[in-house]
This record gives C-alpha cells, structure tokens and sequence, in this order.
C-alpha cells in the first residue's frame, strides 16, 4: 500500500470494535470501556432463576407455619428483590475493561476488586460463549486462556454478540502477528 | 544404570508395534498378590475366629485361586493388548482389553521423558517410562514397563527425533538412532553424600509415624476387636497405669517422663532419617546438553530430566531450625509435576554458596542485598497485625464467660504475640525488580523467596478487599506457569507502577519464542 491508495482500515470498518479505541502504552491510563447495558438485565434473570428454589422453599415452610406468618418468607423476599434489582447494576458499574495494542485489562468486582491484565502475546486460546440467557439478550463472554497457574482462564462477559466477536478477531489477528 | 549398554538395544525399526517387557506381567502378577493377601487374611482371620476351623479353610480356597487366577489374567491380557509405536512423527500407544484406547503424543510436544524404577520392578531391572506434555500429571503418557536399557535407548530417540522434526528430515531406522551415545558430558552441579543425607534426614524430624501407628490401630480394631474409641478401655489402661506410676516415687516418675521425652525424639528422629533416605539416596542433580537430570531414590529410582528453558521460576525455601544452621532448599517451577508437586525440588538441603551456581545454571540471578527491595505498605503491617491479633482477642470473650478467670490470659497472649510477630515480620516482607526478574521475600523464622522471569509471565492482575481499597494497597497476582506467585501488601501506585514495568516486558516477547 503506497501513500496514494486510500487509507484502507486494516479490517473492515464493522469489524474494528466501535467501543474500544485501541491505544498503545501499558492503559492503565486508559478510561475502562463498560459492558453492554443487557448485561444488568441478563444478570437479574440469573438472579432470579437461582433465588427460585429459595422462595419456594421458604413459602413451603410458611405454609408448614412453624414460626407466625411472614416470618421466613418476608425477609427472603426482600433479600432476593435486593439481589435481583440493586446488585446486578451494581455489579455493571464495576465491571469494565480496556483493550489496548497489545494487552486487554479487565477489571471487576464490588467488595474484592480485581484488576487484571493480559498480554495478547501470552493468550492461548479464545472462547466466545454463550449460556441461554446471554443468547436472549444477545451478548456474549470472551474468554481468555494463558498458561498461568493464576488467572488460566480471564473471562469478560456482558460484551455485545458481535463485539466479542470482533475484539476475539482482533486479539486473535495481534497473536498471529506477533508470533510471525 | 545397567550393564548393558543402550545403544545395543534395537528400539525396533520404526512403525512396528511393540508389547511392553513380558516381565511387566510378573511384576503386575506380584504387586497384585501383595495387595490381595491383606484382604484374604482379614477373611480367613474372620472365619478362624468365628471357631469353625480348617473345612471352612478349604472351602474358601478354591475361591481364593479363582480370584488370583481372574487377576492374573487380566494382568495378562492387558499386558497383551498394550502395545507402543514409535512411528516417524509420534509415538502411539493403544491400550484396553475390551475398550480400546489409542493415544498419540507427537514428539515435539514430549517435554521430558523421566524413567521411574520402584521397588518392585527394580528387582526385575525394569523402569517406567514418562513421556511429560505438559498436559498435566494424570493425562500424561506412560509405559511400563521396559527393561532399563529400552528405556534408555526411547528416551534417546525421542530427542533425536525432536531435533530431526526441527531439521524435517525422513526418519531414519531408530537402531541409528540409538547411537547417540548414552553418556553424554555431565556436569554434576550439586550431590548429597551420606553424612549430608544424615544430617538432612535429622532435620526432618517427624511424628508422622505415630499418626500412622493411630491409623493401623484403627484398621486392627474391626479385625481385632478392639474398641478404640471405648472409654473404658483407656480409663482401665490409665488406672493400672497411675496406680504403677504413682508407686514408682517421684524421682523415677521423672526419669520415667524424661525417658519418654527421649524416645520421642529417637522415634521422630529415625522417621525423618530413613524417609529421607529413601527419597533422597544417591541425590544428584547434573547438567547435561538437554537440562537440568536429577537422580534420587533408595528403592524407587527416578531419574528426571528438565529443559533449562523450561524453569518458569525459582524458589527458595527452608525451616524453622535449619535456617539457623544456614540450611535452605532449591525448587524450580514448571510445568511438569514432580511426585505430585507441581516444582521440583533440585537441591533439598544446602548452603546458599551451594545453591547460587545452580540458580546461575538455570538462567536466574540469585537474589543479592544491592537489589532495590521494596518493603510492604505501613498501612498493611498495622492491618494484618490487627487483624491476626483480633481474631485472638474475639477468642478472649467467650473465654471470659465460660472459663476460670485466668484462662483469658492464653488467648490475649497469642492476640499480642501474633500482632507482635506480624509487626516485626513486615521488615522482612518485601519485593525487587530487577531487569529481568521479579523478586518476592516474606517470612520471619523461615524465609520463603521466589524469583520469576520477567518475561515468563502470563498474566498481571491487581486484587484489592475492601479494607485494602480503603487503605490504599493491593495484593499483586502474577500468572505463573505450574506455579503461584503474589506479592500482598504493595502500595497501590507501586503495585500499578510493577504492573506496567512487567507487562512491558511481556509485551516485549511473544509465548511461541519463550521457548517452550
């Protein structure tokens, strides 16, 4: 390509990840790119689905009427409205990540914060998954696989479908140079 | 190793399936009785003690060889069936009676070939062959067993077959191979003689024998009856004891408890010689042309052989009391595992002048006073001690509501002592970096450091708790190959700053060319 040609993009303008400007330097600078907004939703269906069995089981033994009414059921109602409506957001406000030139940094947690990076030179292999739920809301998990003991596999989840598969391309594509 | 010479050995030309020793079948055949004598014992025992006496006996034989007869059989037909090929880009092995399995492991992707020799086989001269991936312990490919001269003779063509994939040349009849010749120039770089090993096996004094003893007694006690968690049984055997004790007078009551003290001691004392003498007999760590080969083993053998480039970090351990006597011990970090452990131990009790030119062979620099050592944040020292000395002081409460009064004093003892010890111990807790390498120290009464290469690191990640976000450090988690490596207590513009200068060098390298 000489200076005359068009600057073609390297990749095809819908695959470059629109979210995540790629910057060289380490990025710890850089400002954290949040999730797909589904992700809040994905995750209190979760929620939901797990806090299930415990409601039943709580208003089986509301009915059994051991203690005086609402005694177990009301506390666990709450609890899981709690985790159903509050945590989820909570959890998306923490989350966030940060692709660069050379490395993807993703950070989560509410009580214990993990910050954590990874080199593109040092990923194994690329998973793109996604459960049921995540289908439904379409958004995925990329999962990132090094040869570390610690952090074997890094996952992202919340991504949107096609985002995840564009940065997976784009961290596949760094890899492929790289070892050339 | 044996007396015959390897390269006579015909591996077998290639692409022709082979059957393992024939010996292995007596071996297998052998072990088998031994593990099957203890339960045919506790079922003939049973039977004796229930009073009906020889017809009984006589009965059950005729069972008892059918099952010998069933086990050799199947030792039999497995050996039948298990057959190895060395073919020209992988070595197969296929392998069950009625389900059949079949594996492939291609030859660049054999790390090491160990050859292990237990007891049993020993005596047969027959080894184990490992063929390490680096796919972890259990998935890993072995054969046994191969007289010690195949043994030999494989692990020789499979290095040369790795270096022919590299140079793509046909495969050439494995005999050829063979020629290689098995001796290559070794240089010993550390070795325990006897009185080494004496001294060693002191230092690992141990009452495990007494928690074995617990255990067999437990396992008597449905054979024979005994009731070993019958209180009665122990009150009785206290009483007749007291009442011998108590006759003795106090003079001889203290002889009699020093006596006992003694014999704790010998006992602990002769557990630690003769364990370390069967693990660490002949011990001797060599580099040859393909890495670090360790040897050790009184009655199982092992013999291990580690690439240099393959040590993803170092660590440096030792003890209580033999860190006083300046004692320490070498482990490498990889990927392979070692008897279970995922390091391997390469010099298990030197000195430190001992040690350095291993870490030198390995490629590492061995940790020096000019490096720039970081200490742990002020902030970290004051919360662990708190938190290690209020876990003693929340024991004191209900120590108080339920105890004599003076018992409080115990656990406000331990809650000042450990925040005590955690206050003082931060001096030694503490961090370098230097080019190429990472340093970690902690520890007060037995210093652990460990060394990681720069730029085999996988990952970097910061972890902060909720106390920790509030004070301003973090605990540094590095991705290490086979092994774990944190650094807690870092100020969190240090743990950012470590981060950025080790991802750099990361960056720097891609994994194809570390090397494996």
């Amino acid at each position: 390509m000489d200076e005359n040609t068009p600057a073609t993009p390297v990749a095809p303008p819908e695959l470059a990840p629109p979210s995540t400007p790629a910057i060289g330097g380490h990025g710890d600078e850089q400002e954290l790119t949040k999730l797909h907004p589904n992700y809040v939703w994905a995750l209190r269906v979760e929620t939901t689905l797990v806090s299930i069995p415990f409601i039943v089981g709580a208003l089986v033994l509301e009915t059994s009427a051991i203690l005086p009414p609402a005694v177990i059921i009301t506390p666990v109602a709450l609890a899981a409205l709690l985790l159903i409506l509050r945590f989820p957001a909570r959890r998306f406000f923490a989350r966030g990540y940060a692709m660069s030139t050379d490395r993807l940094r993703v950070v989560r947690g509410l009580m214990l914060r993990h910050d954590t990076v990874v080199p593109f030179g040092r990923v194994q292999h690329i998973d793109v998954s996604q459960n049921p739920i995540e289908r439904f809301f379409s958004i995925a998990t990329l999962t990132l696989h090094t040869a570390g003991t610690h952090n074997a596999s890094v996952k992202l989840p919340g991504l949107g479908e096609q985002l995840a598969r564009d940065m997976r391309e784009e961290i596949r594509s760094h890899i492929k140079r790289e070892s050339l | 190793m044996s007396e015959q010479d390897p390269t006579k050995i015909p591996v077998a030309a290639a692409g022709e399936p082979q059957r393992t020793d024939p010996r292995t079948f007596l071996v297998r055949a052998v072990s088998m009785l031994g593990q099957l004598a203890l339960p045919i014992g506790i079922a003939l025992f049973s039977i004796f003690r229930k009073g009906e006496v020889a017809d009984k006996a006589l009965l059950f034989l005729p069972f008892v060889l059918i099952l010998v007869g069933i086990n050799f059989g199947i030792a039999y037909l497995r050996w039948l069936r298990l057959t190895y090929t060395t073919g020209k880009e992988d070595i197969r092995v296929e392998s069950g009676i009625v389900s059949r399995a079949a594996r492939s492991v291609p030859y660049e992707r054999i790390q090491d070939v160990s050859l292990e020799q237990k007891f049993l086989p020993r005596l047969f001269g027959l080894v184990e062959v490992k063929f390490e991936t680096g796919a972890g312990g259990a998935e890993d490919l072995k054969l046994a067993y191969l007289t010690e001269a195949q043994g030999e003779a494989l692990r020789l063509l499979i290095r040369e077959r790795r270096e022919e994939e590299a140079a793509e040349v046909a495969a050439r009849p494995a005999a050829d191979a063979a020629q290689v010749p098995a001796d290559e120039p070794a240089e010993v770089l550390f070795s325990m003689d006897a009185g080494r090993l004496t001294t060693f096996g002191l230092f690992e004094f141990s009452l495990a024998v007494f928690a074995v003893i617990g255990g067999a007694f437990q396992y008597a006690e449905s054979i024979a009856g005994i009731e070993l968690w019958d209180p009665d049984l122990w009150l009785g055997l206290a009483e007749s004891q007291q009442g011998w004790i108590a006759g003795l007078g106090p003079m001889l009551q203290v002889i009699s408890a020093i006596a006992g003290i003694i014999a704790l001691v010998v006992v602990g004392s002769v557990t630690g010689l003769v364990r370390t003498y069967l693990r660490d007999w002949g011990f001797v760590l060599e580099k040859t042309v393909r890495g670090f080969r360790r040897r050790r083993g009184l009655f199982t053998r092992t013999d291990v052989v580690m690439p240099v480039h393959r040590v993803q970090a170092i660590e440096l351990g030792t003890g209580l009391v033999r860190y006083r006597f300046g004692w320490h011990e070498l482990k490498f970090t990889s990927l392979a595992q070692d008897a279970g452990q995922s390091s391997h131990v390469v010099a298990p009790f030197a000195k430190m002048e001992e040690i350095a030119p291993i870490i030198r062979a390995a490629g590492f620099a061995p940790p020096s006073e000019d490096l720039d050592w970081h200490l742990a944040s002020r902030k970290y020292r004051l919360d662990s001690a708190l938190l290690e000395g209020g876990v003693f002081a929340l024991l004191a409460i209900p120590v108080a509501i339920f105890a004599p009064l003076p018992f409080v004093l115990v656990p406000l003892g331990l809650a000042a002592f450990f925040a005590g010890a955690n206050l003082y111990a931060w001096q030694f807790h503490r961090h370098a970096l230097s080019a190429t390498q990472i340093f970690a120290r902690r520890g007060l009464l037995s210093p652990r450091t460990q060394i990681a290469s720069r730029v085999k690191l996988h990952s970097v990640e910061i972890e902060q708790g909720p106390i920790a976000r509030r004070r301003g450090y973090a605990t540094l988690h590095l991705g290490l190959a086979g092994g774990k490596f944190s650094i807690s207590g870092l100020p969190l513009e240090q743990a950012v700053e470590l981060r950025a200068a080790i991802l750099d060098s990361i960056a720097a390298k891609d994994f194809s060319r570390l090397g494996g």
